[in-house]
């Protein structure tokens, strides 16, 4: 009786186990691989970590559910690269953390926005989208263009990016609140030490308002960023890069 | 040697078919085979059998 | 909310009753000492953060453990200790009115968002970010995926396993533990989404913290079913239980590897995930296909193999394919992720791998769906009387068509065509509301009466009325999602005379609107059933009975068996 009793005590430890088993094959054998694709992928020239002002934008465009209605990842379909330009890359979102290609366009893709439209487009299209686009089903971001970006915390965001493999240096994060600072002010003692650091990254006042950082000035600086790391002019593609 | 990614894909994808035929036989003999007729046949009317549903 | 000795179960001392729990006796003192390390934790957060956000979710946890220290406290010394020789079904008391309560409110934000889809000039309210689509859309899905669906899952798996064990759910007060816990996990996410504390992971928004709460909540929860497994009184493990614990067992493993994350700093809410690009959006998929597999399908698959069987008092149509349907299921499941990121940077063997899986799905789902059909098989007068019965039935017949519709549209080329716009919205709702909506509807409407010691529900006019106003919606909702799912699809890769694209994309959203509005309607006619059924629900609690429907003494009023 009692070693039944025992057996049947198993069964359920036993189905478990099965469970556990069973489901956990499909995602070694799809996932594991993966994480092998970092030593093979070729790393395409251009794409660097963000900016600290990129990603305090990016951190918004995350807090905000941007990703909700707006894709970050074109297709290699004839239409979408018409529309929305060449096709995304691997490397391309190498440093996003977490990714962000969304799953719907209730609005347009947004991988290579950057540079497509003007800063004070930009502006204006958030504070009321459908002054600028009637037809626009977006919610209005008024209040990031009111709001003093808070970045008090930007080096250690960046640490914690470095800590899931973005290669930020010691350098970049001691440096991190003042290259913030820098990058809305081409003006600053800090511009070629940002520059270095960060080549080519877009160094302006964003938001039209010098006087304060705004989230708005950050939110924009990720927007100009998106898709141009890479210059399509001279990229030529290799056969692992997707 | 480090496997290459191709190598690993190619044997976690060998490996992932063999293991599901292998499961999916398991299961289906487990299911069909006539000495657990009996059990799976007790089994299906257990949520028959609980008399004092209405008291529960 | 404590259980009192009588406040649930079967008498005691009978040769049916369940098995006593003998496992209790620490599991109060264990939970005040939990209770109290994670006050001092919550206090010390609530203390040294300078993250405002943080701060007030420290303070929920604090309070929230307070309570719950306190409510223990009353326990033992007010002798609310319950008695064990009976079933605990106080916890699923408690389990159907959250489900309840946090149904109507998901189906509330649901319709608010697609009225802001459908009336932007009107919805959008200016300085208010909380309100914003983008926050509210993960507060839409949440509440009714897992703040609804949840608590009906965790409900209605106390009741299966006890009743189908006939032993009383393991740990003492740990079955109530998984309940406040889980809703406060609940309470936290939701709270966490308006202020704009998010991962934004789909299905998986909730931060670090949120998520460590959830592991242990969750880790109980597989204890607590588990040891009523072990202890129980019938020899066999019956078939609804191998879901409920393939939908906690791999949820477990899904959701503790898809928020891995690099918090800021203990006292901030922001953390950074483990991965990037596109081990990420493949870990992301993997998990949120897998939510949809094991939380929306093996979960509901488990009322399933319980609830239409006991209404329709007859046995499950074949045993052996259900074993066959339930480890097929669950194998195949876990691959199909790789089709939500079709044509995308993701290696293509991984997607092919995906696609194929998930055409393979379709026969187990199937074999599913006819197992449940069939178990009707001569019955089906039944379904004529009993319109909790029927509620179920179609929610299988929901179940064939959306589970037919997925292996279609996970096909490269329907793919290319679907993805990214309404249509793959039309196939989730097809399945939320038809399928998981539906069944859970009818086991609700199963429980209360049972729960309530009631012997019918308060009106069965009103379950039809329930049910023909949402059958409507759901009709429109997924309708005018198809169409205009299509439409945008080939709109976008539509080419003129010269060889340009013909429309620009705001041309394709301004083509849309008389859909969205469609699609808001039929998602109100939803939440209008939902609140009939609430009502019903309410009435058949308090132990009332429809004026209309009192039969007289050998009357001909088409009472079903209850």
């Amino acid at each position: 009786m009692l070693n039944r009793h025992e057996i049947l005590e198993k069964h359920g430890l036993l189905l478990t186990v099965a469970i556990l088993l069973v489901v956990a094959v499909g995602g070694v054998v799809e996932i594991a691989p993966l994480f092998y694709l970092k030593s093979t992928i070729e790393k395409v020239d251009g794409v660097r970590p963000y900016t600290p002002l990129e990603l305090a934008g990016r951190d918004i465009y995350v807090r905000e559910g941007c990703y909700v209605c707006h894709s970050q990842q074109i297709r290699p379909l004839r239409d979408e690269v018409e529309r929305y330009g060449h096709y995304s890359l691997a490397a391309e979102s190498m440093y996003d953390h977490p990714f962000q290609w969304g799953s719907k366009r209730s609005g347009p893709d947004l991988a290579r926005v950057g540079g497509k439209y003007s800063d004070a487009w930009q502006r204006q299209h958030l504070i009321d989208p459908r002054s600028v686009v009637p037809e626009s089903i977006m919610p209005p971001y008024d209040a990031l263009d009111r709001t003093p970006l808070s970045y008090a915390d930007i080096a250690k965001r960046l640490k914690a990016n470095r800590a899931v493999g973005v290669p930020y240096t010691d350098e970049d994060i001691e440096f991190a609140k003042k290259d913030l600072e820098a990058q809305v002010n081409p003006f600053s003692d800090d511009y070629d030490a940002f520059m270095k650091r960060y080549p080519k990254a877009n160094v302006r006042d964003f938001d039209g308002n010098p006087s304060e950082i705004t989230e708005m000035d950050a939110l924009i600086a990720y927007l100009q960023v998106l898709g141009t790391m890479v210059d399509f002019k001279t990229y030529e593609p290799k056969e692992n890069d997707r | 040697m480090k496997p290459t990614y191709e190598q690993l894909s190619h044997f976690a994808q060998t490996g992932g078919l063999i293991l599901f035929v292998i499961a999916f036989i398991l299961v289906l003999a487990y299911a069909l085979s006539p000495a657990n007729r009996q059990e799976f046949e007790e089994a299906r009317r257990i949520p028959l059998e609980d008399e004092d549903d209405n008291n529960g | 909310m404590l259980e009192k000795g009588t406040a649930g179960g079967a008498p005691g001392g009978k040769a049916s009753g369940p098995a006593p729990g003998a496992d209790d006796g620490y599991d109060g003192p264990i939970l005040g000492v939990f209770l109290a390390i994670a006050s001092l934790l919550a206090l010390i957060v609530a203390a040294r953060t300078s993250d405002p956000k943080m701060q007030v979710h420290a303070f929920v946890f604090l309070a929230a453990f307070l309570i719950g220290g306190f409510a223990l406290g009353v326990r033992h010394y007010g002798g609310l200790v319950s008695d064990k020789s009976s079933y605990m079904f106080g916890v699923v008391k408690a389990g159907v009115i959250a489900s309840m309560f946090w149904g109507l409110a998901g189906f509330l934000v649901g319709l608010v968002i697609a009225l802001q889809l459908a009336f932007p000039h009107f919805m959008y309210l200016p300085d208010a970010l909380w309100e914003n689509f983008g926050r509210l859309r993960p507060l839409h899905t949440s509440a009714v995926i897992f703040a609804f669906g949840g608590n009906v899952l965790i409900a209605t798996s106390f009741y299966v396993v006890q009743r189908t064990t006939r032993a009383r759910l393991w740990g003492g007060v740990a079955p109530w533990f998984v309940f406040w816990g889980y809703n406060l996990f609940i309470v936290i996410a939701a709270t966490g989404y308006l202020m704009g504390i998010t991962e934004s992971r789909e299905y998986a928004e909730p931060e670090w913290y949120a998520d460590l709460w959830l592991t242990i909540v969750w880790v109980v929860y597989l204890a607590v079913f588990l040891g009523t497994l072990l202890k129980r009184k019938e020899p066999h493990i019956y078939v609804a239980n191998w879901f409920y614990l393939a939908f906690i067992v791999t949820i477990a493993m899904l959701h503790i590897v898809n928020n891995l994350s690099m918090p800021v700093s203990l006292t901030e809410s922001k953390s950074y995930s483990l991965f990037s690009g596109v081990q990420d959006a493949l870990v992301q998929w993997w998990y949120g296909h897998n939510a949809v597999g094991f939380f929306l399908t093996a979960g509901f698959l488990a009322i399933m193999y319980y609830f239409i069987p006991k209404r329709a008092e007859r046995p499950v149509y074949s045993y052996r394919l259900s074993i066959v349907h339930f480890w097929s299921l669950i194998f195949i499941y876990i691959w199909a992720g790789p089709h939500h990121l079709h044509y995308t940077a993701l290696p293509e063997w991984a997607q092919t791998l995906g696609m194929t899986f998930s055409i393979m799905l379709w026969m187990p789902s199937w074999g599913g769906m006819i197992n449940g059909l069939m178990t009707l098989s001569g019955a089906w007068d039944k379904l004529r009387t009993d319109p909790v019965l029927r509620m179920m039935v179609v929610s299988v017949a929901f179940y064939g068509m959306s589970t037919f519709e997925g292996p279609v549209m996970s096909v490269r080329a329907v793919n290319a065509l679907s993805h990214y716009t309404d249509w793959t919205i039309g196939h989730v709702h097809s399945g939320a509301l038809g399928w998981v909506g539906y069944i859970s509807f009818g086991a609700l409407y199963c429980l209360v009466p049972w729960l309530w010691k009631k012997k019918r529900l308060y009106s069965n006019a009103l379950v039809e009325w329930h049910f023909w106003i949402s059958t409507i919606g759901i009709v429109l909702y997924i309708t005018s999602m198809w169409v205009s799912g299509i439409m945008q699809g080939l709109m976008w890769r539509a080419y003129d005379q010269f060889g340009f694209l013909q429309y620009s994309f705001v041309e394709t959203v301004a083509a849309m609107h008389p859909y969205y509005i469609i699609r808001a309607l039929g998602g109100g006619l939803f939440f209008i059933g939902a609140t009939i059924m609430a009502y019903n629900l309410w009435r058949t609690a308090r132990g009332d009975v429809s004026a209309r429907e009192q039969a007289p003494a050998g009357g001909l009023a088409a009472a079903p068996a209850e």
